[in-house]
C-alpha cells in the first residue's frame, strides 16, 4: 500500500516547487521527488533580439538576484564584441555586485535562516518567521536589518542607476560612472554595512554556536551529502563573485577541474527527467550516474559553502580570519554539513563589506572612462558570475549584425537541483519512520535541507511573513487519511 | 484609520520575484502595511494557502494583489481563485498588466521553447530525448506538473481586473502610493479610483519628466546603444538612440534615461492608447527625416517588435507566433 505526502508548493524557483513523498505500507519512505513545475523559455525568446539588449532582458529570470543575470549577461555580450572593456568598468561592476550580495544575503539570513535557529526548528510555526525573530531579538535589531538591506539596495541604485532590474551594463563597460559626490554619499553606508555584518556574525555565534543542540544538528544531523563543490575563484584560489575561473573540488579537498568560462560545456552537462521542468547538471566527464553520492559521483553543489570549499583562502584579511574560524569549528576544510551554508553566507558578506570599503578608498573609482565603443563583433561569449545561489553561466552567440542567434543558461539554483533531490530524500527517510506520523516540525526539518541551499524558491521567505506555508496530505487508496497545514 | 484590519493577499504568477522585492523596498513602510492589514497570503501561495483561500467566503479578501503573467494552468487556476475571493483585484507590475518580458515568448512557438531547453543546446546530456511531461509515470508513481500553455496571457485576459499598477518593477514610492490609495478608498477617507484605473503612475509621457534637453530635431540615422557614447544632457532619441519615452507613461522616476540608457517602456502605454508599440512607431516616424519608405526601412532598427512591445506583446495587436 503506497501512501503519498505532498508538500505543495514548498516555495519557489521562478515559480513553485513541490515535494512528493511516497511511503510504503509500513509508513517508511519509499521515494521522494522534488518537482519544479515552471518554465518560461528565455533561451528561445531572446533569439532575434539585439545582443546588447539581453543583459536588460535576462534580469527578469529572477528579480531577487537580477544583478547576477545582468552581469553574467553583460560579460557574455562583452565576449560577443571581442572582450574590449574599459578596466574601470570591471571595478565598478565588481563594487556594485558586492552591494548586491549584501542585500541578498541579509534578506536570506534574517528572513529565512534565522527563524529556524533563533526560534528553533520545531518551534511554534505561527511565530517561526522573521517577525518572531524580531520579537525575540528586539525591534531595534529588526529596524537595523531593514535599514541595512535598504542601504545595500540604495548603493546599487546610486552606482548603477537602478537596483531591481538593472540596466547599467553595455558592451565595453557601463553606461554611467560614479561621481565623487555619489561616492561621498555611499561611503558612510558602506561603513555601516561593515559594522552590521560584524554584528550579524556575533549574533550567529551567540545564538547558534552558543547552543549545543544546534551545533549538533549542523554537524551530526542528516543534512550531509557526499557530493563535490563548485565555485568561481581568482588567481590565488580565493573566492571571486564577478570573474575568474570555475573550480570544482571533491569532498576530500582534491581539485577535480578548473575551467575558464568558455570551456563550460566541456565540464558541465544537464540531465533531463520527465517529471520536472528543471534540468539536473552534472560533471560531464564523469557522466550521469543518477542521484548518487560518493567520491566518484558526478554531482556537485554550488552554494556559499561550496564556494568556500573550493577556495584555498579568502581575498580579504577579516574574511580570512572568519573563514579559518569557521572551518576549524566545523572540523576542517572542506565541509559537507549543508547547514553550514548559513555561516558561509556570513563569511562571504565579510569579504563583500571589506571589498566595498576598499573600492571606496580607490582613487580611480570616480574616473570617467567607464566604457569603450567596441570596434568589432566577434559573435560568441560566455559570462560566468557567482550568483548568490550558485555558479551562473550565460552563453550567447550573435550574427555579424549583433543579433542574438542562440542562448544557453545554467542558472545558480539549477546546479543544486540533484543535491536538493537527494537531501530531501535523505532527511525524509531519516525523520519519517514507520509508526511516526510526520508533524509540522518534521516537515520543517525536511525543508531545512533545501533551505540551506537558499534555492530561489526560498524567495518566498525573503518577505516579512518569512514562512513557507505547507500543506501535507497522507493518502491511502486515493483517500486523505491525515491532513494538516501549517499557516503562513 | 479603520476599526478592522484589511484582509489582503499578494500572489505571483509567471514572474521573477522583482515585484515582491519592490514591495520589500518600501522598507519601514512594510511595518505600516503589517499594522493596517492582515496579510493572508504573501508573496507566494502554497497549496495549504490555496486551501485556506478556497475555504474563505466569496469576496472575503479586501484586496488581492497579483503580479506575474499567466503562463501555465496553475497560474490561471490561482488567478481565478483570487478573483472569486476578493473585492478588489490589482494587476501589479508589467507582467500582470501587459504580459511583461515573459510575454516575448508569444513571438515564438511553444514547441521551439521545449526544443531549445531540452533537445538542442550545448550543455545537454549527450543523446537526450526526454522532454518534461504534464503527467509522467516513474517507478509506478504518477507525477504531475502544470500544463505549459501555448501563449502568455496578461491578467485581464483571464479574469476581471479592478486596478493596474505598472512598472517592471513598480518603483517603491509608487507602490506605497498605490497601497495608500487603496487603503484610503477601503476606509472611506478618499474616493475610490474608477474601476480600470492605472494607479501609482502619471498620466503624461515619460519625456515630460525627463531632464534631457530636446531641440525638436529630426533624426536621419539610428544607433544601437553600444555604437555611440551619447551626450549626457541631450535627448537620447534625438541622438538616434531609440527610446520609448514618447509612448510610455511616466511614474518610474526616469531612472533609465537619467543613467544614459534608453527607455524600453515598462510603465506601459499612455492613457487611451491600445498598442504601445504602434504608438511608439508613430512617434518615431514623426521625427524621421525622410519620406522615402525604402530609406526608412533601411534605417529602421532590427527587431522592431522586441523594441516597441518589449513589455507588452500579449497586450498588443500582434498575435502569437504559430508553427506551420
Amino acid at each position: 500500500m503506497i501512501r503519498k505526502i505532498s508538500i505543495d508548493p514548498v516555495t519557489r524557483l521562478e515559480g513553485h516547487g513541490k515535494i512528493e513523498i511516497f511511503l510504503d505500507g509500513n509508513g517508511a519512505v519509499q521515494d521522494t521527488f522534488f518537482q519544479i513545475p515552471e518554465l518560461r523559455g528565455f533561451e528561445r525568446f531572446v533569439v532575434g533580439r539585439p545582443i546588447e539588449e539581453l543583459p536588460r532582458i535576462v534580469t527578469r529570470i529572477c528579480g531577487v538576484c537580477p544583478a547576477s543575470h545582468h552581469l553574467a549577461g553583460a560579460k557574455a555580450v562583452d565576449g560577443c564584441f571581442g572582450n574590449e572593456v574599459a578596466p574601470l568598468a570591471h571595478k565598478l561592476r565588481d563594487m556594485y555586485y558586492h552591494a548586491h550580495y549584501i542585500h541578498s544575503h541579509i534578506a536570506h539570513f534574517y528572513a529565512l535562516a534565522a527563524p529556524d535557529f533563533v526560534l528553533g526548528p520545531t518551534s511554534d510555526p505561527a511565530t517561526r518567521n522573521v517577525l518572531g525573530v524580531v520579537a525575540k531579538v528586539g525591534l531595534k535589531i529588526g529596524g537595523a536589518v531593514i535599514a541595512a538591506r535598504g542601504k545595500a539596495q540604495e548603493i546599487q541604485r546610486i552606482i548603477g542607476g537602478r537596483n531591481t532590474q538593472d540596466i547599467w551594463c553595455l558592451p565595453g563597460g557601463v553606461a554611467k560612472g560614479l561621481k565623487p559626490e555619489e561616492l561621498a554619499q555611499i561611503r558612510p553606508w558602506v561603513d555601516e554595512l561593515y559594522d552590521f555584518v560584524q554584528f550579524s556574525l556575533k549574533l550567529f555565534k551567540d545564538v547558534v554556536l552558543g547552543n549545543p543542540a544546534y551545533v549538533d544538528i549542523i554537524l551530526n544531523g542528516p543534512y550531509k551529502l557526499d557530493v563535490h563543490s563548485m565555485g568561481l575563484v581568482d588567481e590565488n584560489n580565493a573566492p571571486n563573485f564577478y570573474r575568474g575561473k570555475v573550480r570544482v573540488v571533491d569532498f576530500e579537498g582534491k581539485e577535480i577541474c578548473k575551467y575558464s568560462p568558455n570551456e563550460y560545456a566541456q565540464h558541465v552537462a544537464e540531465h533531463v527527467e520527465p517529471w520536472s521542468y528543471l534540468k539536473f547538471p552534472y560533471l560531464r566527464k564523469r557522466g550521469w550516474k543518477g542521484f548518487t553520492e560518493g567520491i566518484d559521483s558526478s554531482l556537485y553543489c554550488a552554494t556559499p559553502l561550496a564556494r568556500l570549499n573550493v577556495a584555498d583562502r579568502m581575498a580579504t584579511p577579516q574574511a580570512q580570519e572568519r573563514y579559518e574560524e569557521m572551518f576549524s569549528t566545523l572540523g576542517g576544510h572542506p565541509c559537507r554539513a549543508l547547514l553550514a551554508n548559513h555561516w558561509a553566507r556570513l563569511v562571504e558578506m565579510v569579504q563583500n563589506a571589506e571589498m566595498l570599503k576598499r573600492y571606496c578608498q580607490d582613487p580611480e573609482i570616480t574616473g570617467d572612462k567607464v566604457r569603450v565603443v567596441p570596434q568589432k563583433i566577434t559573435g560568441e561569449g560566455v559570462g560566468i558570475v557567482e550568483a548568490m545561489r550558485g555558479t551562473l553561466t550565460h552563453h550567447y552567440t550573435c550574427d555579424e549584425r549583433g543579433i542574438c542567434t542562440s542562448a544557453n543558461l545554467i542558472v545558480g539554483t539549477t546546479n543544486n537541483n540533484a543535491p536538493i533531490q537527494m537531501v530531501t530524500r535523505k532527511v525524509a527517510s531519516a525523520l519519517i519512520k514507520p509508526g511516526v506520523e510526520p508533524d509540522q516540525g518534521i516537515l520543517n526539518m525536511i525543508e531545512m535541507g533545501f533551505r540551506a541551499f537558499d534555492p530561489c524558491y526560498s524567495c518566498a521567505t525573503h518577505s516579512l511573513p518569512g514562512q513557507m506555508p505547507l500543506d501535507v496530505r497522507v493518502l491511502r487508496d486515493g483517500k486523505v487519511i491525515h491532513h494538516f497545514r501549517r499557516p503562513a | 484609520v479603520a476599526d478592522r484590519k484589511f484582509q489582503i493577499a499578494i500572489y505571483w504568477g509567471a514572474a521573477c520575484g522583482g515585484c515582491d522585492v519592490s514591495i520589500l523596498d518600501t522598507n519601514e513602510f512594510i511595518l505600516d502595511v503589517d499594522r493596517l492589514c492582515d496579510i493572508r497570503l504573501w508573496p507566494i501561495a502554497a497549496d495549504g494557502k490555496y486551501k485556506d483561500i478556497e475555504a474563505l467566503p466569496e469576496a472575503a479578501l479586501d484586496v488581492a494583489i497579483m503580479n506575474g503573467a499567466v503562463r501555465n494552468s496553475e497560474n490561471e487556476h490561482i488567478a481565478k481563485l483570487l478573483r472569486r475571493k476578493s473585492k478588489i483585484l490589482v494587476a501589479y507590475g508589467s507582467c500582470a498588466y501587459m504580459g511583461g518580458i515573459p510575454g516575448l515568448a508569444n513571438l515564438v512557438p511553444r514547441e521551439e521553447i521545449f526544443e531549445r531547453a531540452y533537445l538542442n543546446n550545448p550543455s545537454l546530456e549527450p543523446g537526450n530525448r526526454t522532454i518534461p511531461q504534464a503527467e509522467a509515470s516513474v517507478n509506478g508513481y504518477t507525477l504531475a506538473i502544470p500544463k505549459f500553455y501555448h501563449r502568455v496571457y496578461k491578467l485581464d485576459q483571464v479574469v476581471d481586473v479592478d486596478y493596474y499598477v505598472p512598472g517592471c518593477p513598480p518603483q517603491p514610492d509608487q507602490c506605497k502610493a498605490a497601497i495608500l490609495a487603496l487603503v484610503g478608498a477601503l476606509s472611506g477617507t478618499s474616493p475610490a479610483p474608477p474601476k480600470g484605473s492605472v494607479v501609482g503612475a502619471s498620466d503624461h509621457a515619460l519625456c515630460q519628466d525627463c531632464k534631457r534637453t530636446r531641440a525638436e530635431k529630426k533624426i536621419r540615422c539610428f544607433y544601437r546603444p553600444w555604437e555611440i557614447i551619447p551626450d549626457p544632457e541631450k535627448c537620447l532619441l534625438e541622438q538616434g538612440i531609440l527610446c520609448a519615452g514618447p509612448a510610455t507613461r511616466s511614474g518610474c522616476g526616469v531612472r533609465c534615461p537619467s543613467s544614459g540608457i534608453p527607455c524600453r517602456g515598462c510603465y506601459g502605454p499612455l492613457p487611451n492608447v491600445v498598442d504601445q508599440g504602434a504608438k511608439l512607431l508613430s512617434a518615431v516616424a514623426s521625427v524621421l527625416d525622410s519620406k522615402d519608405a525604402e530609406e526608412i526601412a533601411r534605417k529602421m532598427l532590427p527587431d522592431v517588435a522586441g523594441y516597441a512591445n518589449r513589455y507588452s506583446v500579449p497586450a498588443s495587436l500582434l498575435q502569437r507566433s504559430h508553427r506551420r
